[in-house]
């Protein structure tokens, strides 16, 4: 993030203070949160209740992946069975019917498949600049999506190759991982 | 088989921020309008299911809502979710129901109410529409942004630009701009396109379908019914259904949806269309433009052209009426508007029209062969659902 610069979350947060305070002026003239639409004048009722959704997310079987990322690790699983690779990890096989699944390290460095970036983000996603989203495969025949370390779309090409590295992710401070173009 | 099933009303709002009306108040629009198309009440209405996506509108049991305040209730009903194709998926399970004989008369309603939420809330809520936790948790990707990992794959193999993309969005406005109903009204060429600026690169505005209220109604009869209530039932011919990965890193293209091709197969297959050349049959086709390049990637998985040649048909304008196969001519997703769980029975009600010549005439494509498809995708390749309609009863 750039200091002193204005993010899309600072946008979006004004804006939305902005109507807020609008709501609770004409609630104050009228008693009511209701609100006329901005182009045709509708009246619009403004939610007095509000909602925050934040997900408690079951990580137990695959919680090795996690612990790996902070010794600086990629992990996989593969099938004992069949031999089946897969990432996002999982512990069950469902061709084999299967839970003989053990983990693997993966390389850490993959071929450009495609990218992206992105330019209107969502709200949670919003303070950070825009940000670069590829999927790049791995010579283990599994593919990874991530951030690419790099500000400049047109800088990517399709088929280049990029290394993988565990980051902190910042502000939430928290590991995860990022490709990382090999000059 | 089971019996045939035709469509025998549909309805269809206009499309686009509806602040004029609350939810039901949507939805009785669309079934108010195919109610009086089918020449039927309420009361003859045996199962309803209703297809709404949600999370941004503040009624949790839209069907119950809507069944009520439409006189639909007592009788039974359900909410689906297929996210934008779930309106197809409703009038499958409508369809299904008839064909197997449960009841006589079922119908679908599509209802989205996405402006009850400010832009970025709907944003985050699309950008989920994936894999949350391996994609977006970490990721942050939007749904031009799935959609845009396709576009720079298309781009780079086969060498279509960003111009080429435009092209798609300058047909969508110019046929939304002659339907009454589209959420967009007005032409654009392709320099206001390229000046648009970037939502999830290559991707700019112009590639991209809008934010859209809206509510849709589909109407179907086992044969012995709809004999009694048209003469121009509208049949199912076919539907072709598949799914594919959640998390698109999973897949092995990005150059083609894997479920739309797969979906369009069966649906060939059950139709009895020769899949060698599908246009020869086709007299109309809807395909789920909810960005650009979804549309040229419809053209290549439905196989009105050859891999790598779909970005011809839009150089070539094939795809406008008089070209090889029109298709989009009610402005598609990009200009009429994607409601999101109200696209599908409105693809479908627009196709049902199509087929009974009743379109505005600057829009309406010659009817020659008596067969129509509508192309509906879910996400981002997620779920696919293909509906073929035809105006001669099925051979069973
Ligand atoms: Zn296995």
């Amino acid at each position: 993030m750039s200091e002193g610069k204005k993010t899309q979350k600072d946008m979006m947060e004004e804006q939305m203070k902005q109507f807020y305070s609008f709501v609770e002026s004409m609630k104050k003239s009228m008693g009511l949160p209701m609100v006329p639409d901005m182009k045709t004048g509708q009246a619009l009722w403004v939610d007095q209740r509000e909602v925050t959704l934040k997900f408690i997310i079951s990580i137990d079987k695959i919680k090795e992946f996690f612990n790996a990322l902070a010794d600086g690790k990629l992990l996989g699983t593969k099938c004992k069975k069949c031999g089946e690779v897969f990432f996002p990890p999982q512990k069950d096989c469902p061709k084999c019917m299967d839970s003989e699944v053990e983990w693997i390290e993966l390389s850490k460095e993959g071929t450009l498949l495609t990218f992206t970036q992105i330019n209107v983000k969502p709200y949670s996603f919003a303070h950070y600049d825009d940000y670069i989203v590829g999927i790049a495969r791995l010579p283990e025949g599994v593919n990874v999506t991530a951030w690419i370390r790099e500000k400049d779309p047109s800088k990517l090409k399709i088929g280049m190759k990029l290394k993988l590295e565990i980051v902190k992710r910042e502000p939430e401070n928290y590991y995860t991982y990022e490709w990382v173009p090999v000059e | 088989m089971g019996e045939n099933v035709a469509i025998v009303g549909v309805g269809h709002t206009k499309f686009g921020v509806r602040n004029d009306v609350n939810m039901p108040e949507l939805a009785w629009e669309a079934i108010k309008q195919a109610l009086m198309d089918a020449g039927l009440e309420q009361k003859d209405i045996e199962y309803v299911v209703v297809s709404n996506a949600g999370g941004w509108s503040s009624e949790p049991l839209p069907a119950v809502v809507i069944a009520e305040y439409s006189g639909l209730a007592p009788k039974g009903t359900v909410r689906v979710e297929a996210a934008c194709a779930s309106g197809s998926a409703a009038v499958k399970l409508a369809h299904d129901i008839v064909a197997s004989g449960h009841v006589d008369i079922a119908m679908a309603v599509g209802i989205e109410k996405m402006n009850e939420s400010p832009t970025p809330t709907v944003v985050e809520f699309i950008g989920r529409a994936g894999n949350y936790f391996w994609e977006f948790h970490n990721f942050g990707l939007t749904f031009p942004g799935y959609y845009a990992l396709y576009a720079t794959a298309y781009m780079d193999k086969y060498g279509a630009t960003e111009e080429d993309l435009c092209k798609v969005a300058v047909k969508s406005h110019y046929y939304g701009a002659r339907n009454p109903k589209a959420q967009f009204q007005k032409e654009i060429t392709v320099e206001k396109c390229m000046a648009s600026r970037y939502i999830a690169w290559p991707l700019k505005l112009f590639d991209c379908s809008p934010i859209t209220d809206g509510a849709t109604a589909v109407i179907v009869a086992n044969e012995k019914v709809a004999k009694e209530l048209t003469d121009t039932p509208v049949w199912i011919a076919g539907i072709g259904h598949a799914t594919g990965t959640s998390n698109l890193s999973k897949r092995t293209t990005f150059t083609s949806l894997e479920a739309g091709t797969l979906a369009a197969e069966l649906a060939y297959k059950k139709a009895g269309i020769d899949m060698d050349d599908p246009t020869k049959v086709i007299d109309v086709a809807e395909v789920h433009d909810c960005f650009t390049i979804a549309e040229i990637l419809a053209y290549e998985d439905l196989r009105f052209a050859k891999r790598g040649e779909g970005v011809k048909l839009v150089r070539e304008e094939q795809t406008y009426i008089g070209g090889k196969i029109p298709v989009n001519l009610s402005g598609g997703l990009k200009a009429k508007g994607h409601p999101i769980g109200a696209t599908g029975e409105g693809m479908i009600a627009e196709l049902t029209n199509q087929l009974r010549n009743k379109v505005e005439k600057d829009r309406q494509a010659p009817i020659k062969n008596g067969y129509a498809l509508a192309h509906n995708i879910g996400g981002t390749g997620h779920y696919a659902y293909i509906t073929i309609l035809s105006l001669s009863k099925p051979r069973r």
